[in-house]
């Protein structure tokens, strides 16, 4: 049981680090979009997943689980709300960007 | 000496750091943010006086001995309510005076009233 | 604690205010952990609501209404620096006399805090002593503050409200058909969540005897599912579901409960907010004076959150709709 659960708590954290450093190190908004929705619903969701199995039994058992299930309904749709009002707001990918620059660039010699 | 009132001095650190915004900075929203700046780095103050070490939380429960202090709980949680709800009329004040002068740069507000008198 | 310096200064530094007020939401965000660690969870639950929820999203409508960047400064502040130099030395001066942290022989826990610990259970039977304190020996305390959050819903109410005209159904609806597609899928998650924040937010008002929780707690998160509905589905949908003058009067009725409470327990001959007065069992009347002050509280803060919102963001519609009709 504690194996097990310390195995869960050290995935999260890592995958917490990762999505951190991913946060500072993505040369685009919409990559790093990506590794917070990675950090906030698999992270948690792992975290979580040890601290129940420290705790086997009781209430703290259905209250962990409540919360889980919650995340794993907010956060895709908090992650799907930021990029979507990008998106409207005419913030373009990045690989878009290069895209064009080589179009117009290739187009105009 | 420094463990002992550590957070203390982080608190009072706080406190003028909230104190530097409201005083040097112009525009009237980042007054207001400074100035709840300040009032949190209070709450941490008093409920740091609170704890005591070895306590629980202030919740009765079987074979339990030693609790923190929970009267300065209740006056901060009070005082954190009381906090919002003025923060609230101040950023409604800094609207209403945006609509009336047109900017919430406190120079610019002190000019057009020396120029309307 | 030195996170919480270094958003501080972050926040000194930076022009955009727009980042400035998330970093104000991270700084409420670390001292509700903060407080947890302090073994206050009752104040660590309405920091993290009021500080980290309310309050940024407060400020954010009041910042698209004044602008979002600030003018740099015209010249050095050298003088505030030095003010706040000398006053931040003498503080910690005054610090050096104070007793160190955490003993549990501070002079701060040998008077009052004892009395409350031990008797709490006999005098008031409610295991949060939180609570207790609160509601039944500082309930005066609590009376006034009820009051001044009233104050000031009725402050905002008359710097901002506009008089509205009621528009067509029919358009109220065909606006809301063509928002829909935007935002499908938070309309939908939104739909799913709503009724288990509300249901939440009466589980924290009711337990708040047990536990962490009570009325303040509870009417924030309440206010909260309201704003939320009101974000999502368009200004003009809440107005229709949550009449303006019935918040009102729920904001002015949460009050008037609280000091009825009080005034039956003078009737009944004993002080103002005594709870033994309003039963036979002393005990019982504390339960009965506890469960009405916290639903007085809850509805008035509610109440008053979703008015200042409502105002807030009605003006800003109004701003918007003179700006279409001006040029």
């Amino acid at each position: 049981m504690d194996i097990s659960s310390a195995v869960f708590l050290l995935i999260g954290s890592f995958l917490c680090v990762s999505g951190g450093v991913g946060i500072l190190r993505f040369p685009d908004f919409y990559t790093r979009m990506h590794a917070v929705g990675v950090t906030e619903t698999l992270a948690t969701a792992m975290i979580l997943i040890g601290l129940m199995l420290q705790n086997p039994d009781g209430l703290v058992l259905l209250k962990l689980i409540i919360i889980l299930l919650m995340t794993l309904f907010i956060s895709p749709t908090a992650s799907h709300a930021l990029a979507s009002a990008a998106l409207q707001n005419n913030l373009m990918p990045e690989l878009d960007k290069q895209e064009n620059n080589e179009k117009e660039s290739s187009s105009n010699p | 000496m420094i463990m002992g009132l550590y957070n203390y001095w982080v608190v009072v650190v706080l406190m003028m750091v909230g104190f530097y915004i409201v005083i040097a900075h112009g525009n009237l929203i980042k007054k207001i943010v400074g100035l709840s700046i300040f009032q949190t780095s209070v709450f941490i103050f008093y409920i740091s006086m609170a704890k005591v070490d070895g306590g629980t939380a202030p919740i009765l429960a079987e074979g339990i001995k030693q609790y923190s202090n929970p009267l300065p709980h209740v006056l901060i949680l009070t005082a954190i309510v009381v906090g919002i709800a003025t923060t609230a009329l101040g950023l409604a004040l800094a609207v209403r005076i945006k609509e009336a002068y047109g900017s919430i740069e406190e120079e610019e507000i002190q000019e057009k009233d020396n120029l309307d008198c | 604690m030195a996170f919480l310096v270094a958003v501080a200064i972050a926040i000194v530094r930076m022009k955009d205010l727009f980042a400035v007020i998330m970093l104000s939401g991270i700084y409420g965000l670390l001292s509700a952990s903060f407080f947890v660690a302090m073994d206050a969870v009752d104040v660590a639950f309405t920091e993290a609501s009021v500080g980290a929820g309310i309050s940024t999203l407060l400020m954010l409508v009041a910042i698209t209404m004044t602008g979002r960047t600030e003018n740099p400064s015209r010249h050095k502040p050298l003088l505030a620096l030095a003010v706040v130099t000398v006053t931040g030395s003498l503080l910690i001066y005054g610090t050096l006399d104070m007793p160190y942290f955490g003993l549990a022989q501070d002079p701060v826990h040998l008077h009052v805090a004892p009395r409350y610990i031990n008797d709490s259970m006999q005098e008031v039977g409610v295991p949060n002593i939180v609570t207790s304190v609160l509601a039944s020996y500082r309930a005066f305390d609590t009376f006034g503050e009820v009051v001044v959050i009233f104050t000031a819903g009725m402050g905002v109410l008359a710097l901002l409200s506009v008089v509205r005209h009621p528009k067509d159904i029919a358009e109220i609806d065909s606006i809301n058909k063509s928002m829909h597609e935007e935002h499908l899928i938070l309309r939908i998650v939104a739909k799913m969540l709503i009724p288990f924040i509300l249901l939440f937010a009466l589980y924290v008002q009711f337990h708040g005897d047990y536990g962490p929780g009570g009325g303040f707690q509870a009417g924030v998160i309440f206010a909260a599912a309201i704003i939320l509905y009101a974000m999502l589905f368009g200004m003009s949908t809440a107005r229709r579901v949550i009449n303006q003058s019935f918040i009102q009067m729920f904001a002015a009725i949460g009050v008037l409960l609280y000091g009825s409470v009080g005034v039956i327990s003078l009737l009944n001959g004993k002080n103002f907010l005594d709870y033994s007065a309003l039963s036979v069992d002393p005990v019982a009347g504390q339960h009965l004076g506890i469960l009405l002050i916290e639903l007085g509280v809850g509805f008035t803060v509610t109440a008053v959150m979703v008015i200042i919102f409502f105002n807030f963001a009605g003006r800003r519609k109004d701003q918007q709709n003179k700006e279409k009709n001006e040029p």
